[in-house]
């Protein structure tokens, strides 16, 4: 008999709409030791199987079918018969590690009570079996994180005690819902190398529930795909990713950019001209830190000196984990915020110090979309009075009539349905807003957009389609775009050249073939190599390039050095310069590779 | 947090100062004065008595010479209307009373208050949820100036059962009434607010991961659903502790209880001067103190807030 079995399972929500049915009679195994993966787009069901499982869906919720561990019935069993098995013999980690630890309480306490719960143990004892967890975890210093409150700790770190936290009791079933879509690539990488570790040593069975494709095929040795309630297809990984049999599946596959894929973006032409010219930008916040009865000021640096060209049709991809300045430099280059120093040129003419009325007649040309289409667009207005604002702001000159019908060439153009005009943003799916606020940065034809990890939030097929629609639309306005993301798969399937960012500096920038083929930097390299690809084999034979320690807190001092260490102990203040190594690849200054993997964290 | 404080009650004084200056201003431009009566008093002796409490001085020199006694004789002056006593008499004489029956009224508002929200939140939409909701509804509907009256006609004059008004030292009958009059309102919000909050925190992620972790319901909603549920109750305490403190006067003059509520609002009527902006001064002080403290609460309640 299976260690955990799924028999028949039902969830259905009573909402105001009536019945919702959001699973429709799933049924599968997982045994002792096994990662099994449940892939599936948002909405599919996917965590309400396993929510419905351990007693956590909202009371409007009706689960009815069979859920055993080690023979024991789970599902519909009085709170206090599930609790003698959650938190001991099952436990569950969670997608956002920030939210998901209680805020007030410090890391101990969060642990101990679960071994109070459990075992009995509590004080000393219990600090010692927490304490041992930690280690085990990898987390560095982990005695002092003891005492620490969530908030305190990086998304890596929390993740990690949310992990250990789990395995407390050496659960025989962990079930990791979305356990890294909050995190950086480098820290995913991590974080799925530690579960790894876990399932072979600790022999627990992990239930993998994800979106990503590429983690899938890192991770498991069986999968289910899930669409509206029910499962699609299921085997194991490499008869899904070799020879997948239902279009849906096979759609997944093909909709998930790839870093080995030959997608090419359009080529700019050679005699483009350059039409925003970036250089030395910095923009620095000042930090409160309190120092007794007066409190001071550190001073965050962002962006910390960027230069770069972008031309007429070019796509210049920003990539860099979270805190890197992406979006500052977005924002700056818009002059959304005032740069602290340096220039923005845009036509030939200084931006930076421009009055807001004279900023205001180059903003036509200059747009930007959003990571978070519902949050960017007002609630109170139809999408279409959003798409239309920019035509009354910069062509006044227009009749009601004449704007109607630009507004609906661009909804067409978007692919959004004539009939939506009157809809507001709520009533739209999260795709559906997106083409919204694509529409509204692109309906007077602007020479450069920038996409502020403008498809992170989508789902892997709906983000296909945004990015065959940015590119489509980019190939007919032949406007310049900068496209910001995390997502190292994404920026290489849209960008002509590649920046790097680390901590408010580049570290590299070269063409997209260039920068993925020949990486220089170490932590470009150690970026790329952290990356799933959605293909088994591979994933198993990949080397995974680590650099030693954590993304540092960019108002340490020492964080700037972090690849140059030859100059922590002489000059604090040393600034790595760019050089250009080939024509048009430019690479910071950086310690040789093996000198820093042998650094201790 | 030391410092924090510190700063704080330093950037208390310009507060201050400026409250004082324009109750000051906004007192004399009102119209009437503390000897305005129905029959004018012939000029001389009004010039006299004016003279006698330095209200023929210009503006600025009696201003100055107020803030002068307060900074260096903590005295907030005599009284215009009352001839034997001054203005620190009759805060002393009012205060501890207006405090002893605000003090209560806190307590129980905000006691009964967090166990009703709490007790609705845990039990939603069952019966228990709508006697809270309905209870909570009520008792913020009826104003004091409504709640005096009723108390009385029920408990002292149908049933007998408790004294119609005086303060008698502050006995425990003679609290009874004023302490109900004063708290229903503020309990009602109270319950509102908690069960809300509540609400949303039973709601959230690390209650789920709670839940997942397999420890008891009862555990659960005190050790990770308690405190961020206050916290917004905690903003509203903050006023709520300033307004029963300094007193109510409907309830000082319903219940007859003698405290600084009535002697306020007298005061602002028959222009005593000193009087008004003496007790002026001290709920500013009051206010500025308790955000203080709800400030430095938060720091208690919310980890993530640093001072």
């Amino acid at each position: 008999m299976a260690l955990f079995s799924v028999r028949d399972l039902n969830v259905s929500f009573t909402t105001q709409d009536g019945m919702i049915d959001a699973v429709k009679g799933v049924s599968f195994d997982i045994e002792a030791g096994d990662c099994l993966g449940i892939v599936g787009e948002s909405g599919s069901g996917k965590s309400q199987t396993f929510m419905a499982a351990m007693g956590l869906m909202p009371k409007n919720g009706l689960a009815t079918g069979s859920v055993q561990l080690m023979g024991r019935e789970m599902l519909n069993v009085s709170i206090p018969e599930l609790n003698s098995l959650r938190g001991r013999d099952i436990s569950m980690i969670f997608q956002d590690p920030l939210t998901a630890l209680t805020p007030h309480l410090k890391i101990v306490n969060q642990m101990e009570e679960v071994l109070r719960s459990h075992q009995g143990l509590s004080g000393r004892d219990a600090e010692k079996v927490a304490l041992g967890w930690l280690d085990k975890v990898q987390i560095p210093e982990a005695k002092r994180r003891l005492d620490q409150y969530p908030h305190e700790l990086s998304g890596g770190m929390r993740q990690r005690v949310m992990i250990a936290m789990a395995m407390l009791c050496n659960p025989k079933v962990l079930i990791a819902d979305e356990p890294t879509t909050a995190l950086d690539v480098t820290v995913q990488a991590e974080i799925l190398d530690l579960m790894v570790g876990l399932q072979k040593e600790e022999g627990t069975a992990i239930a993998l529930i994800t979106h990503d494709m590429g983690v899938v095929a890192r991770m498991c040795r069986d999968v289910h795909v899930m669409r509206h309630g029910e499962f699609v297809e299921s085997g194991s990984v490499d008869e899904i990713f070799s020879a997948p049999k239902k279009d849906y599946t096979k759609s997944l596959l093909t909709a998930m950019p790839r870093l080995d894929s030959d997608d090419a973006p359009h080529a700019v032409a050679a005699d483009a001209e350059t039409l925003l010219s970036v250089d030395d930008v910095m923009v620095h916040f000042p930090i409160k830190q309190d120092r007794g009865l007066f409190s001071g000021t550190v001073l965050l640096k962002a962006v910390n000196g960027v230069s770069f060209d972008l031309r007429a049709g070019e796509t210049l991809g920003v990539v860099g984990e979270s805190g890197c300045g992406k979006s500052t430099l977005a924002r700056a280059v818009l002059q959304l915020i005032p740069p602290t120093a340096g220039a923005v040129t845009w036509l030939g003419q200084d931006l930076v110090g421009l009055t807001s009325h004279a900023l205001k007649s180059r903003r036509k040309d200059l747009q930007i979309v959003f990571q978070d289409p519902l949050a960017s667009l007002d609630p109170r207005m139809t999408i279409s009075a959003s798409i239309a604002e920019p035509l009354r702001t910069f062509r006044p000159e227009l009749t009601l009539a004449e704007r109607k019908i630009e507004v609906a060439e661009m909804m067409e153009r978007v692919g959004l349905d004539a009939r939506m005009v009157n809809r507001y943003p709520h009533e739209l799916s999260g795709g559906q807003n997106q083409r919204v606020g694509i529409a509204r940065a692109m309906i007077n034809r602007p020479k450069l957009v920038i996409c502020d990890e403008a498809v992170s939030a989508l789902d892997v097929s709906i983000q296909a389609q945004i990015l065959r629609l940015l590119k489509g639309l980019q190939y007919d306005f032949g406007m310049a775009m900068i496209f910001i993301s995390h997502d190292l798969s994404v920026v290489r399937a849209v960008s002509n050249r590649i920046m790097v960012l680390y901590l408010g500096r580049v570290v590299e920038m070269a063409d997209r073939d260039v920068l993925y083929d020949e990486p220089r930097h170490p932590y470009t390299r150690s970026l790329i190599s952290a990356v799933p690809i959605p293909d088994p084999h591979l994933e198993r034979t990949r080397q995974r390039l680590r650099i030693p320690g954590e993304l540092p807190s960019p108002l340490d001092p020492k964080a700037a050095l972090r690849f140059i260490p030859s100059r922590l102990t002489s000059d604090l203040a040393y600034q790595p310069s760019l050089k250009e190594v080939s024509s048009g690849h430019f690479v910071e200054e950086h310690d040789p590779l093996e000198t820093l993997l042998d650094r201790p964290a | 947090m030391l410092g924090y404080s510190i700063r704080r009650l330093l950037a208390a004084i310009p507060t201050l100062l400026l409250l004082i200056a324009a109750s000051f201003v906004l007192i004399q431009v009102a119209p009437g004065g503390p000897f305005t009566s129905e029959r004018p008093l012939p000029p001389q002796v009004l010039a006299n008595i004016e003279a006698r409490y330095g209200l023929d001085q210009p503006m600025w020199k009696q201003f100055w010479d107020y803030l002068y006694n307060i900074v260096f004789h903590f005295d907030f002056g005599p009284s215009f209307k009352f001839k034997d006593r001054d203005v620190n008499d009759i805060i002393a004489q009012g205060f501890p009373i207006s405090l002893t029956y605000g003090f209560l009224s806190f307590l129980a508002a905000t006691s009964v208050g967090v166990t009703l929200g709490v007790a609705a939140a845990i039990r939603h939409n069952t019966w228990i949820d709508y006697f809270a909701v309905s209870l909570g509804i009520a008792a913020q509907a009826l104003p004091n100036f409504i709640m005096g009256p009723i108390l009385i006609l029920v408990f002292t004059l149908y049933l007998g059962w408790l004294p119609g008004g005086g303060w008698n030292g502050g006995a425990w009958p003679y609290l009874i009434m004023p302490v109900i009059a004063l708290s229903t309102s503020y309990m009602g919000s109270i319950a509102r607010i908690t069960r809300s909050s509540m609400l949303e925190v039973l709601n959230s992620n690390y209650i789920r991961t709670a839940r997942a972790k397999g420890i008891p319901e009862r555990q659960i909603i005190w050790k990770h659903a308690m405190k961020p549920t206050l916290l917004p109750v905690v903003s509203y305490l903050g006023p709520v502790f300033v307004y029963v403190l300094t007193g109510s006067v409907f309830v000082d003059i319903y219940f007859s209880t003698g405290g600084l509520g009535q002697a306020y609002v007298g005061s602002a009527l028959s222009r005593d001067y000193s009087v008004l902006l003496g007790v002026t001064i001290l709920y500013g002080g009051l206010t500025v103190l308790v955000n203080l403290i709800t400030d430095l609460a938060y720091a208690w309640f919310d980890p993530k807030i640093r001072y």
